[in-house]
């Protein structure tokens, strides 16, 4: 495959762009849509005191769920943690910090964040402590909403089905998800995806993230895990 | 939950009842998921799931499954005609706006207000709210269904939610094992039983007043 944007590279080579201690974004919704390859990088090369933003932390062997799992991790923000024990178990330990976002407010703070946006209003969630708890409000034509802060990380690491060398990502049905929005919101955005096609061949009426949002491609040999419906 | 099937199966029907064609309704998991067996064959509902999708259909047969088409609990299902994907931002635009027209989802308390709480047990279960304070918030009814009483036989439908709060004065209609109420700007309306069940039982096991409505349907199915 041309390579003239050099954005496709190596699971080994794009392994540079973690470290301790950094903030990392990733794509999916229960590990439907997470990067298998990218998330065994990370695990493999040790990576720890990550904090995480995403929608949920997996399953403890599915998806971001195994760095949760295997105590990588330090803060998470998320909107569910209830299909990883694991995850709630740190959290009770004092291990693992949980900021819980609601899952919609979530998704447009890491909108925001990826739009150039430094917050969101919203009226999600006002009545509740954990949500509402040493947020600022706002006034606005006589309502009262809260000022949800963007969300950006440092690296953003999402799953698509194709990718052209540009960048350009489509997806694959509901493993969309949360990852079009995470894609914009990393400093570095690493694609992993399934197929990487020339070129020219993805139809532009139909990709969902333009390559400008990602500045790494690597190809997938697919998720490795196996599904609590399997 | 300490419901058998046929339990389960009665209150997903009178849930199913609320439903007209044409409308985008989300389920929860546990009873709502059972509502559309319910439905009618030739009825058209969009059903919406969070993690993106509008128009999803049954569970594929065994075999059959695609890992990328799941709902929002991670389960295999297929769409239906007219269905598309969309991301998350958009998945809960189309709640904020108010374009779900129905949430069907459970609940650990519901007060006399309509007040939902669903999300957390302090101390013991902290799951988060995931999505359900945007749809009980803006969906444009919530229907709760559930047992009646918890595994320790305390009522679930309370004076006020002793759990934090997943939405104030959210909730539309409760459906339980025992009864249909209707939440009103006056408190609870009893408007419904399910036979063998009366007013009186019905009373001993709800912790708060209600009110019961001048003609009351005795719902056999």
């Amino acid at each position: 495959m041309e390579n003239p944007f050099g954005k496709i590279t190596s699971l080994e080579k794009v392994m540079e762009a973690f470290d301790n201690g950094m903030t990392l974004m990733f794509g999916g919704f229960g590990g439907v849509g997470s990067p298998p390859a990218l998330i065994d990088g990370i695990l493999e090369k040790g990576i720890r005191n990550l904090t995480l933003i995403g929608n949920d932390t997996g399953f403890p062997h599915i998806g971001i769920g195994k760095l949760v799992s295997q105590e990588r991790a330090i803060k998470v923000i998320a909107s569910h943690i209830g299909s990883n024990p694991i995850a709630g178990k740190l959290m009770h330990e004092g291990k693992l910090e949980v900021e819980f976002s609601p899952q919609g407010i979530l998704a447009e703070r890491i909108r925001a964040g990826g739009v150039g946006l430094p917050a969101i209003l919203s009226d999600i969630g006002m009545d509740n402590e954990l949500v509402a708890k040493n947020k600022p409000h706002f006034l606005l034509g006589g309502k009262d909403y809260l000022i949800e802060t963007a969300l950006t990380a440092d690296v953003s690491i999402v799953y698509a089905k194709k990718a052209d060398p540009y960048g350009n990502l489509i997806y694959d049905k509901s493993a969309r998800n949360t990852n079009p929005l995470v894609a914009m919101a990393g400093d570095i955005t690493i694609a992993e995806v399934e197929e990487i096609v020339p070129l020219g061949s993805l139809n532009p009426d139909e990709i969902i993230t333009p390559g400008v949002f990602v500045d790494h491609i690597i190809p997938s040999k697919g998720v490795n895990w196996k599904w609590a419906w399997e | 939950m300490g419901l058998g099937i046929d339990f389960r199966n009665t209150i997903a029907r009178r849930a199913a009842e609320e439903i007209r064609n044409g409308m985008v309704v989300n389920l929860g998991i546990g009873i709502p998921s059972l509502v559309p067996n319910h439905l009618p064959k030739n009825m058209l509902v969009m059903f919406h799931a969070e993690n993106g999708i509008t128009g999803m259909g049954p569970s594929p047969e065994k075999g059959m499954e695609d890992e990328n088409l799941c709902n929002a609990g991670g389960f295999p299902v297929t769409l239906n005609q007219g269905g598309s994907y969309c991301d998350s931002a958009i998945s809960f635009g189309m709640i904020r706006r108010g374009r779900v027209d129905i949430t069907i989802l459970g609940s650990l308390q519901v007060s006399q207000q309509g007040d939902l709480a669903n999300w957390i047990v302090p101390g013991k279960k902290v799951p988060g709210m995931g999505g359900a304070m945007e749809l009980a918030q803006k969906a444009r009814k919530v229907i709760v269904l559930m047992n009646h009483c918890d595994k320790a036989g305390n009522p679930k439908i309370v004076t006020s939610c002793t759990l934090p709060l997943t939405s104030k004065a959210c909730v539309d209609i409760i459906i339980t094992e025992l009864a249909v109420f209707k939440v009103t700007p006056k408190g609870l309306v009893l408007t419904e039983l399910f036979p063998p069940y009366d007013i009186q039982q019905v009373a001993d096991k709800t912790e708060c007043e209600f009110t019961v409505s001048d003609v009351i349907r005795k719902i056999s199915y």
